[in-house]
């Protein structure tokens, strides 16, 4: 008897029993069902919701494959360093090696078995009380949340903000396609604002740095971010930016590499390439306003918003996880504006509040996550307004109508 | 007078199994069935019972909530059985047809003015074919129609060609388009194709749209909305072309004639080709299929009704479809790449690549129910001035006002086939749009 048939009998067996979403899930995984249209139209197209799911984390896969690599890199360059030695990098000399693939593992694919296991283990339960199929919803999330933290994050607060996050930020409000915030970036959040010495400063963005410290030997690794907001030299090329080679969340450093999930995104029409665009658009308005603030002479060295006001404008897309958060956070289609019209006003108001964020606090200068958590609650209300126009020329017609 | 409307919005399905034009008259059917449920909203109110001799054209029953809306027999013959259902509703009424159609004779009367015309359609079971706007359902002999819109032809996959089942019924629609212009203080809006040569064309007295585009160019309500959309408390009346011959041989000849020309399409049917039939006919009198597991739908794989292999061509059908079942598993199925499937997305599926491919699509669902998650997609086979995912959550959520607000009166359950088709959720967009004007109806009428 093939496999096929044996699991068609499992799930005959199943029908109607309270465990039968969580076979299904596993079962659907590797078939997809052999459910036929009622009603309505007999023929559907290609793509459900995994399909379109497994192509965003197709599109995120360069970003962990990177990740892990630089994880490793990180870690060498800052021990090299703190001994005194200088390295440039070279990436088959020595970034794709095997010791930084193996000490990246060793530390990041724990992280993403922590997020998946932790977050599917709260949809199963969720899908098996309320008694509908698990949603593919957090397929991505599962995946987001590794690439946007620290490398040496401690797995039980990982742990911890994923029950969390998966809890209040979607399930409360009715599981997948009805949460109002985007779960990874609930996940962050709760991170940043629970334990937010693992979230910022020069020691948990490399590997092993946070056990080392106040031993001789000591390693650090600042991002770009911090040591602009401390109004400190920048040490990094605008090429290793650029390319990624450079400490910060894991999956976030490589613009190339986001680049090209994006291009992917948007010509699997997936992504919307009207957020990530808009998102883009605002965060440079922003930026050249800030600009021009520091050309009028208004702002000038003494103040401590100098540091991250003067940076050219354009060079703001290659600083932190501006690009990240447009191309894979803002474009969670649930949690966005769903209109249209609604989607360019929602993609410019979170690039232009990002970077506001961003200058305006140097405490904590990554203002993407906050910026698009704040456009989540304001979606809604975009689409509201930009709906009302319809509803508005549908009652202006009535009017006008001959008695 | 003749406006030209372009369709930019939509999608066209391209599907194997395209009719040949040649017509061919089978056996006639020994037993002919008539569905209440092919007409939404009406209550049936049996007039006949088992046993019953009745001639083609005479009523069978009347809509108990509309009494002078009749609904006629199709061919003469005894009423052979009244299969009925939950709360004794009337599920179909089989009659067993003679070998010669007896008629009822048709009084001839002047069709000068509006209220002869209607008693004259509703007494002899042709009002069926008058439906209206707002709720998609048989028009409300007592309402004013601002116009009334004439669908020319049909742009859903498969779809028959009303040029071609119409060549022979010039004189027949002429005549009932002659009458149904008395019935409207507005127009009588005809679409045709643009590139059509119809002899619709020469027609007086009506507007004539020359359409192109992607299907749902053919649907009323795309026209409607583009030309003269309706407003609340505005009611407009809709026709379907062939259904058009019936009412003018009724004029003409005096006879109920239910005959149409419709095509037998999709990759499961033997030989593709149009038949000369009666409404009601059992299917199995002239479908021969290729494999037996296949789905046969009276009507086009969007919005047509599943029939079982004894089933009847349904009262508004001009098209029978056969498709392959999709009842089995697929490995990874979500995952592959696909290239035998259509698809509007390019994530692992290749149909933009193929423009002018033929599909032989199943009727697997390709993936579960899901709540909504993707948005934007449906704007893109959506002509109408409308937002059709809002629209649809208002119908879920039953909020009548904003319902409403977001044109609830301008759109019929057909409208959101494609959209249903493309949904990556798996929804079932025209049974929401339906429930949707059936609570409207109820709530505000």
């Amino acid at each position: 008897m093939s496999i096929k048939s044996k699991l068609h009998e499992i799930k005959e067996s199943f029908r109607g029993k309270k465990m039968a979403p969580a076979f299904n899930a596993f079962h659907t995984f590797l078939f997809t069902p052999n459910d036929v249209t009622v009603s309505g139209t007999h023929v559907k197209v290609a793509d459900d919701l995994k399909r379109t799911m497994n192509t965003v984390i197709m599109s995120l896969v360069p970003c962990l494959i990177f990740g892990i690599f630089n994880a490793g890199y990180q870690h060498n360059i800052a021990i090299d360093a703190s001994n005194g030695i200088l390295t440039q990098v070279s990436l088959f000399g020595n970034f794709l090696t095997f010791d930084n693939l193996m000490i990246g593992s060793m530390k990041v694919l724990p992280l993403v078995i922590v997020s998946y296991g932790v977050g599917l283990i709260v949809e199963f339960i969720f899908a098996v009380i309320k008694g509908h199929e698990v949603e593919e919803g957090y397929l991505v999330t599962g995946m987001l949340v590794p690439l946007i933290v620290p490398v040496d994050l401690p797995l039980w607060m990982l742990a911890v903000s994923v029950v969390f996050g998966v809890v209040i930020g979607k399930e409360v409000f009715g599981g997948t396609g009805m949460n109002i915030l985007n779960p990874a970036l609930t996940i962050r959040a709760f991170l940043f604002f629970a334990y937010p010495t693992w979230m910022s400063g020069d020691k948990v963005w490399v590997y092993d740095a946070v056990n080392r410290s106040g031993t001789p030997e000591a390693i650090s690794g600042e991002t770009i971010l911090g040591s602009y907001a401390q109004n400190q030299e920048i040490v990094y090329s605008l090429s290793d930016m650029f390319f990624g080679f450079i400490p910060g969340s894991i999956g976030e450093t490589s613009k190339i590499l986001i680049i090209f999930g994006a291009l992917f995104l948007i010509f699997s029409k997936i992504g919307s390439w009207r957020i990530i665009l808009s998102t883009l658009l605002g965060a440079l308005f922003m930026g050249l306003i800030f600009n021009g603030v520091i050309e009028a002479g208004i702002i000038t060295e003494s103040s401590k918003f100098y540091g991250l006001m003067s940076v050219p404008y354009w060079e703001h897309l290659f600083i932190g996880s501006i690009l990240f958060g447009a191309v894979f956070m803002a474009t969670d289609p649930v949690t966005a504006a769903q209109t249209n019209k609604g989607k360019w006003i929602y993609g410019f108001l979170i690039g232009f509040i990002s970077i506001m964020i961003r200058v305006f606090n140097p405490a904590y200068p990554e203002g993407v996550f906050l910026a698009i958590l704040l456009m989540n609650v304001f979606a809604p209300t975009i689409d509201h307004f930009v709906v009302q126009s319809n509803v508005k020329m549908r009652l202006k017609r009535l009017k006008i109508k001959p008695a | 007078m003749s406006q030209d409307i372009v369709v930019k919005k939509g999608l066209d399905l391209q599907l194997v199994g395209n009719a040949s034009p040649e017509i061919y008259t089978p056996k006639s059917s020994d037993y002919i069935s008539i569905f209440p449920s092919d007409f939404h909203g009406v209550f049936p109110k049996l007039v006949v019972k088992e046993n019953d001799i009745v001639k083609a054209g005479e009523t069978l029953f009347f809509d108990k909530n509309s009494e002078k809306i009749k609904f006629v027999s199709p061919v003469s013959g005894i009423i052979h059985e009244i299969l009925r259902g939950d709360r004794r509703a009337v599920l179909e009424i089989k009659i067993k047809a003679d070998k010669e159609i007896s008629y009822k004779k048709i009084e001839k009367i002047n069709l000068v003015d509006s209220s002869n015309t209607i008693n004259f359609l509703l007494e002899n079971g042709l009002w069926t074919f008058v439906k209206q706007r707002p709720y998609d359902i048989i028009a409300d002999p007592n309402s004013i129609p601002k116009d009334i819109f004439i669908s020319g032809f049909d742009s859903s996959p498969l779809s028959a060609d009303y040029d071609f089942i119409t060549k022979d019924e010039k004189e027949n629609i002429k005549a009932a388009i002659k009458c149904l212009t008395q019935l409207t203080n507005g127009s009588v809006h005809i679409s045709i194709r643009k590139e059509s040569n119809s002899f619709l064309r020469e027609l007086k007295n009506v507007v004539i749209h020359n359409v192109s585009g992607p299907h749902p160019a053919g649907n009323l309500s795309t026209i409607i909305n583009k030309i003269s959309p309706i407003n609340k408390g505005d009611t407009v009346w809709t026709l379907n072309l062939p259904d058009l011959s019936i009412i003018g041989n009724a004029i003409l000849n005096g006879k109920f004639v239910a005959e149409r020309t419709i095509a037998l399409v999709g990759s499961s049917v033997l030989d593709p080709k149009y038949i000369k039939t009666i409404i009601g006919s059992d299917i199995s009198s002239f479908l021969k299929l290729k494999h037996d597991n296949s789905r046969i739908i009276s009507g086009n794989v969007l919005t047509g009704t599943k029939l079982d292999s004894k089933g009847n061509l349904r009262y508004y059908s001009n098209e029978i479809t056969a498709i392959p079942e999709g009842d089995d598993y697929d490995l990874f199925g979500w995952a592959k790449p696909i290239f035998n499937k259509f698809s509007l997305s390019r994530a692992l599926t290749f149909s933009w690549l193929f423009p002018d491919k033929k599909y032989d699509l199943n009727t697997n669902t390709n993936g579960e129910h899901r709540a909504f998650v993707v948005t934007g997609s449906f704007e893109e086979v959506f002509p109408l001035d409308i937002y059709p995912m809002q629209i649809l959550k208002a119908c879920m959520y039953e909020d009548l006002d904003e319902m409403e607000a977001l044109g609830m009166y301008e759109v019929s359950p057909d409208d959101f086939a494609l959209t249903e088709f493309i949904c990556v959720s798996k929804q079932p967009h025209q049974n929401i749009i339906r429930k949707g004007l059936d609570l409207m109806k109820k709530e505000i009428g």
